[in-house]
C-alpha cells in the first residue's frame, strides 16, 4: 500500500506537468488544426529561462527573496519568456503557411523544433542544469510535507500539483468566462464564420499561442524542479504532452487535464511495478491504441467531415 | 536593367488580363502558363533549353560524374563522403515516395533504415552465428521490412495528417527503445543494446568479398555498388511513378477524398507508398551496415530523420531529380561545416551571394557591402581602442588573419555574450523579413556585422549545433518562401 501511495503521488506530479503541456497542444490544435511540434521545445526553453531567473535571483542556496516569492518569480519569468517565444514562432513559421496544404506547417514545425533545440545547445551547451531544489530553504521542501499512512508526500510535490491545478483552473475560467475566451471557442468552432462575425482571428490565434506557451513555460519550471533540465528534454516531453492531449480528446480542455493525469499514472505505475526501461513503451502503446480505436479521445467529439 | 519585369507578375490571380476572358480557357491556368514562358532573355532561353534535356541524359551525366570522382580525388575522405552522399540520395528517393508522391507524413522513416541495417546485421554476423550470402540476405531483409512498412502504414487507413505523423513517430521511438534495450529481450541479447552489433560480414557479390578497406583506405568498390543500387532504385521508382500507381498516388496526395470518390483503392495506395519507402530505406540500411561492419542505435536518431526531410523539402518533394540534388547539397554542406576554414568560406560566400540574389548588381548591393565593411573596421577600431583584449582573440581556420582585423574577436567571451548576441541576431534577422525599403537596408548592415560576430565567436566553435541549426532554418525557410523546393513542381490549386 505504501508503494502504491508513493506511485500515485509520483503519477499525480508527472501527470499535472503533462497536463499543462497537453493544454498547449490542445489549445493550438483546437484553433488552427495544427500539431505544434515545437511545443515541447518551448517547454524546454521555459525550464532554461526558469534556471536563468533562479541564478539571477541569487541561486537556490542563497536566494535574495523568500522561497515562495522566488518560486513565483521564476515561474512568471518562464511564462513570460515562453509567451514571447510562442508568438514569434506563430508569426514567422506558421502564419505564412495558414492557407497552405496541411503538411506544410507540420514540416515547418519540425524545423522550428530542431532549430530551437540546437540553438539552445549552441548558447548553453549540452550539459544538464540542476535547479538544486534541495538547497532551497535547506531541504524543507523535501523533508516537510503531508503524511498519508507511512508515506510522507514532500512539500515540493504538493506545490507542483497545486500550482498546476491553479493554472488549469485559471485557464478554464479564461476560456469559459471571458469575452476573449468566447472568441477563442467561436474560432475553434468555425474560423470563417467567426471572422464574419467580426472576431479578429489573428488576435485570437496570437492569444492562444500566448496561453499555450505560457503554460508550457510553467510546466518547464515544474519539471526542472524535480529533475535536471537539458536541451533534449523537450522532445520526449512534447511527445508525452501530445499523447495526453490525444487520450483526452484533442481540442478539449478537460480532456487534456484528464489525459495528462492518466498518462502520469500509467507511466508511474509501469515504472514502479514493471520496469523503468519500458515505461516509455507503455506510454506509446497506450497512445497507438487510443489513436486506432478511439481517435476522438475520451472527451472529444468524433470528427465528422462534411464535403 | 530589369528586363524580365512584367506587370503580370504583380497581377492578382484571377484578375482580368488584357486578353480578356475566353471560353474554354481557365484564366488562372493561362496566367500561370504565360508566367512560365514569360522569360525571353538569355537566362530564359537557357532555362528552356535545359528543360528540353531528357531526364535519362541528366541521370547518365550525373552518375558518370560521381563514378569518375575517385579519379582526381584519391583521398579516402572524399570517397567516403561520396559514398555517404549516395546513401543519402537513396534515402531521399525513398522518402520522396511517401512524402512527395503519397503526401503522407512518415516520421518513422529512419526506423525502416535502421531495420534494414539491423536485419543485415542479424543475418550476417556472429550475433547468432548466421552468415547468409549477401544475395540472400539483402532481398530477404528488404522484403521483410517492406511488410513491416505495410503494417506501420495500416493506421493510415483511419488517421490522416498529423495523427499519422505522430503514430509513425511513435513507431520510431519504439524502434529506438527496443534496439537500445534489446540486450535483455526475455533474457536474450538480440540487438546488442547500446553497443550495437559489430563485426558484420562484408558484402559478397558474385563470389567476391568486398572488404570495407583495402590497405587501410576506403574501398572504392563500395561507392560503385552504392551507385549501381542508386541507378536501379531511381529507375524502378521512376517507372512506378509513371505507371497507374504513380498517377494514383499523386491524385491521392492532391485530394484523398476526390480520389476515393473516383473509385481508387485509397487505403491500398497508402500502404503501397509506405512499403515502397520502407523497402528503399531497408535496402540502403543493408548497404550502410555492410560498409560500417556494424550497427548502433545512436545512428538511427531523430537528427538523421530531419536531415533526410531537409534534403527532400529543399530539393523539392515530388521530384526525383530535386531530392537527389537536395541530398547532394545538404550532405556537402554538412561536411563543409565540419571544418572551420571551409565553413567560414561558405558562410561569407553565402551572405554575399544571398545579397547579390536579392539586390542584383545594383548600387544598393554595393552600398550594403561597403557600409558593412566600414562598420566592421570602425567597430573593431573602437573596441581595440577601449580594451586591447577585446580584439586580440584568435580564430582558427583559413583567412583567419584577415577576419581578425575586421570582426571583434575577444580573447575571452563573457558568459552572457553568446546567448545575448545570438538571440539578438535571430530577432534582427526575423525583423528584417517584416520591414521594407530603406529601413531594411539600414537594418541589414548591423545585422550582417552581428552575424559575422556570432559566426566567428560562437558558431564556429560549436560545429555540431551549428550544422543542425542550419538544417532547421533551411526547413522553415523553404516551407515559408518556396514550398515547392528547388526543383519541385509548383502546386496549382484551383479553387
Amino acid at each position: 500500500v505504501d508503494n502504491f501511495i508513493q506511485f500515485t503521488v509520483n503519477g499525480l506530479t508527472l501527470g499535472s506537468v503533462y497536463a499543462l503541456i497537453a493544454l498547449g497542444y490542445t489549445l493550438v490544435y483546437g484553433i488552427l488544426k495544427l500539431l505544434n511540434f515545437a511545443h515541447g521545445d518551448v517547454f524546454m526553453v521555459g525550464s532554461f529561462i526558469g534556471f536563468g531567473a533562479l541564478q539571477a535571483l541569487g541561486g537556490s542556496a542563497d536566494p535574495v527573496v523568500p522561497v515562495w516569492l522566488l518560486l513565483v518569480l521564476i515561474v512568471l519569468a518562464a511564462m513570460a519568456g515562453c509567451a514571447v517565444l510562442g508568438v514569434a514562432i506563430e508569426r514567422f513559421a506558421y502564419r505564412p503557411l495558414r492557407e497552405a496544404p496541411r503538411i506544410a506547417p507540420l514540416i515547418s514545425a519540425l524545423g522550428v523544433s530542431f532549430f530551437l533545440t540546437y540553438s539552445m545547445q549552441l548558447m548553453f551547451g549540452a550539459q544538464q542544469r540542476d535547479y538544486d531544489a534541495f538547497s532551497l530553504s535547506g531541504g524543507a521542501l523535501f523533508f516537510r510535507g503531508i503524511d498519508i499512512g507511512n508515506v510522507r508526500v514532500p512539500l515540493l510535490r504538493i506545490v507542483i500539483i497545486v500550482s498546476a491545478f491553479v493554472l488549469m483552473i485559471v485557464l478554464w475560467l479564461l476560456v469559459t468566462r471571458t469575452t476573449t475566451g468566447k472568441a477563442m471557442r467561436a474560432t475553434s468552432y468555425d474560423r470563417e464564420a467567426a471572422a464574419m462575425m467580426g472576431i479578429d482571428i489573428d488576435r485570437v490565434i496570437v492569444f492562444t499561442f500566448v496561453l499555450g506557451s505560457a503554460l508550457a513555460g510553467a510546466a518547464g519550471v515544474m519539471f526542472a524542479l524535480r529533475a535536471p533540465a537539458s536541451v533534449t528534454i523537450g522532445f520526449v516531453a512534447g511527445l508525452k504532452g501530445f499523447t495526453a492531449a490525444v487520450i483526452g480528446g484533442i481540442g478539449s480542455i478537460p480532456g487534456a487535464m484528464a489525459g495528462g493525469l492518466i498518462l502520469g499514472f500509467a507511466e508511474s505505475y509501469t515504472q514502479g511495478y514493471v520496469s523503468t526501461r519500458w515505461s516509455d513503451l507503455a506510454v506509446f502503446t497506450l497512445l497507438i491504441g487510443f489513436m486506432l480505436f478511439r481517435p476522438q479521445g475520451l472527451f472529444g467529439r468524433p470528427d465528422i467531415k462534411k464535403v | 536593367m530589369d528586363e524580365t519585369h512584367d506587370p503580370l507578375e504583380e497581377a492578382v490571380p484571377g484578375a482580368p488580363t488584357t486578353a480578356g476572358p475566353r471560353i474554354g480557357r481557365d484564366e488562372w491556368v493561362a496566367l500561370e502558363e504565360e508566367r512560365r514562358t514569360r522569360r525571353g532573355d538569355r537566362v530564359g532561353r537557357l532555362e528552356a533549353r535545359l528543360r528540353g534535356v531528357p531526364w535519362w541524359a541528366w541521370l547518365t551525366t550525373f552518375v558518370a560524374l560521381v563514378a569518375l570522382l575517385p579519379v582526381p580525388f584519391d583521398s579516402g575522405y572524399v570517397r567516403r563522403v561520396a559514398f555517404d552522399t549516395v546513401l543519402y540520395m537513396l534515402l531521399a528517393l525513398g522518402l520522396n515516395v511517401v512524402v512527395g508522391w503519397g503526401g503522407l507524413l512518415d516520421l518513422g522513416y529512419i526506423a525502416f533504415y535502421g531495420l534494414g541495417g539491423y536485419g543485415y546485421a542479424l543475418l550476417s554476423s556472429g550475433q547468432f552465428d548466421v552468415h547468409l550470402p549477401t544475395l540472400v540476405t539483402v532481398p530477404v531483409v528488404v522484403a521483410a521490412v517492406a511488410v513491416i512498412g505495410l503494417l506501420v502504414g495500416l493506421p493510415s487507413w483511419r488517421l490522416v495528417g498529423d495523427y499519422l505523423a505522430i503514430v509513425t513517430l511513435f513507431f520510431f521511438q519504439i524502434f529506438i527503445t527496443v534496439t537500445t534495450n534489446g540486450d535483455h529481450l526475455s533474457g536474450h541479447d538480440v540487438t546488442g543494446g547500446s553497443n550495437g552489433i559489430s563485426n558484420l560480414d562484408p558484402l559478397n557479390l558474385f563470389g567476391h568479398d568486398l572488404q570495407v578497406a583495402s590497405e587501410g583506405v576506403f574501398n572504392v568498390g563500395y561507392l560503385y555498388v552504392a551507385l549501381a543500387f542508386f541507378v536501379v532504385v531511381y529507375l524502378a521508382l521512376r517507372f512506378v511513378n509513371d505507371s497507374r500507381t504513380g498517377r494514383a498516388w499523386r491524385s491521392l496526395r492532391e485530394d484523398p477524398l476526390a480520389a476515393e470518390l473516383m473509385g481508387m483503392p485509397v487505403n491500398w495506395l497508402k500502404l503501397l507508398a509506405f512499403a515502397f519507402g520502407a523497402a528503399t530505406a531497408a535496402f540502403t540500411g543493408t548497404l550502410f551496415a555492410a560498409l560500417n561492419a556494424g550497427v548502433f542505435p545512436q545512428t538511427f536518431a531523430f537528427p538523421l530523420l530531419i536531415t533526410i526531410y531537409t534534403m527532400v523539402i529543399l530539393g523539392g518533394a515530388g521530384s526525383q531529380a530535386g531530392v537527389v540534388l537536395g541530398a547532394v547539397m545538404i550532405n556537402v554542406l554538412l561536411e563543409v561545416l565540419r571544418s572551420p576554414g571551409d565553413s567560414r568560406a561558405v558562410f561569407y560566400a553565402a551572405i554575399v551571394l544571398g545579397l547579390a540574389g536579392v539586390y542584383r548588381l545594383s548600387a544598393r548591393f554595393a552600398a550594403v557591402l561597403a557600409a558593412t565593411a566600414a562598420l566592421g573596421f570602425v567597430a573593431h577600431a573602437v573596441a581595440g581602442g577601449l580594451h586591447d583584449s577585446w580584439v586580440s582573440g584568435t580564430t582558427s581556420g583559413g583567412a583567419a588573419d584577415l577576419i581578425a582585423h575586421w570582426v571583434i574577436v575577444p580573447v575571452h567571451l563573457a558568459d552572457w555574450v553568446p546567448a545575448v548576441s545570438y538571440v539578438t541576431l535571430v530577432s534582427l534577422a526575423l525583423a528584417l523579413t517584416l520591414v521594407r525599403g530603406r529601413l531594411r537596408l539600414t537594418l541589414l548592415v548591423p545585422t550582417l556585422y552581428l552575424a559575422a560576430f556570432v559566426w566567428e565567436n560562437v558558431m564556429l566553435s560549436k560545429p555540431e549545433a551549428t550544422r543542425f541549426i542550419v538544417l532547421g532554418a533551411i526547413l522553415v525557410a523553404t516551407m515559408v518562401a518556396r514550398p515547392a523546393g528547388l526543383l519541385g513542381e509548383r502546386r496549382m490549386e484551383i479553387v
